[in-house]
């Protein structure tokens, strides 16, 4: 599955936007979700199928002001 | 108006003791990061979401880092340019940081990186209907901080100049009428502060809070002048409670004329 993956299209071996975040090594992180520029809680990222050329979003804290 | 109490001071019901809302970008190192934070006494600290990176993982340690401090955290949209993408962001940061607050930045023009008033009121307004307890950062215009109140907000953040800026309080006409308009309404000035006087100008006018970052990131030593900045709020809200004189156009003699001794 060719994904684009905070800005870099990726080969994602996923089915689910859970299992792209999954296979990226960041199940258990901190982190937020968007699919195609709408958000996706980590609750709903199971039932979330992804597709070629899905944009997906990864968020974590960083610093802000 | 007699104002007896100095000690607390509330944001969206969460009693508060210190008024200073620091930001966590810019400094040399995460420990210096800490460091400032805890001089500074800051009860919350804002952070921002970015981008992970499957490989390094800053955000992780990031956050490690912050939970340690163990201020409030006020997550910010910052960078988004558009209704959508600062609500789209809010959400993101609520799921993250388990948090209802959010500072709402949806920008307007990028050299100033002034607020798109519009676009804020809209954001604001959505995202307060959806239970968020929305921080906009606005400016000292005083219709669109009524439409901010409208649209549910309870905290106002006006600029006191442009992020990043060390300018200080550029319009204070402005600030006075918004803080005399609004009584009631906590005021924070949010961005465009270079030095502790500047804060302390904020806090003589009656302001509630400041919440800065690049003024003690970029210091010199961030540790000492996140403390300066502690004791400036804290003066300026003592001479606030004070009553200051009123300013005038001519001198007036201090010292009693009367008596004066002739010795010409």
């Amino acid at each position: 599955m060719k994904l684009v993956v905070n800005g870099e299209l990726q080969e994602v071996p996923a089915a689910t936007l859970a299992e792209a975040v999954h296979s990226l090594d960041l199940g258990e992180a901190k982190v937020a979700t968007a699919l195609n520029g709408e958000f996706v809680p980590a609750r709903a990222r199971a039932s979330t199928p992804v597709k070629d050329g899905d944009r997906i979003e990864i968020l974590a804290p960083r610093q802000g002001g | 108006m007699l104002v007896t109490s100095n000690s607390v001071f509330t944001l969206y019901g969460v009693k508060l003791h210190s008024r200073l809302m620091l930001g966590t970008s810019q400094y040399p190192s995460p420990a210096i990061l800490a460091e400032a934070a805890c001089a500074s006494g800051a009860e919350i600290l804002t952070v921002s979401l970015r981008r992970e990176s499957a490989r390094l993982k800053e955000g992780q340690d990031f956050w490690r880092l912050i939970r340690d401090i163990g201020a409030r955290i006020l997550p910010n949209t910052a960078g988004c340019y558009s209704v959508k993408e600062a609500v789209t962001t809010a959400h993101m940061a609520r799921e993250v940081f388990g948090t209802p607050w959010v500072k709402l930045e949806v920008i307007g023009e990028a050299d100033t990186l002034q607020p798109d008033p519009f676009g804020l009121v809209e954001a604001a307004r959505i995202l307060s209907a959806d239970g968020f307890q929305v921080f906009p950062y606005t400016t000292e215009d005083l219709v669109v901080a009524e439409r901010l109140i409208e649209a549910g907000c309870s905290v106002l953040m006006p600029w006191g100049a442009p992020i990043g800026s060390g300018k200080g309080l550029n319009n204070v006409f402005g600030l006075r009428a918004l803080r005399a308009h609004f009584p009631e309404v906590p005021l924070i000035v949010d961005a465009g502060l270079g030095l502790p006087s500047h804060a302390a100008a904020a806090m003589e006018l009656g302001y509630d809070g400041v919440l800065l970052n690049t003024a003690v990131a970029k210091a010199g030593d961030p540790v000492a002048m996140a403390r300066a900045f502690g004791q400036a709020l804290e003066a300026g809200r003592a001479a606030f409670l004070a009553g200051p004189m009123e300013s005038r156009d001519m001198a007036a003699p201090s010292t009693p004329v009367v008596g004066r001794a002739v010795l010409t």
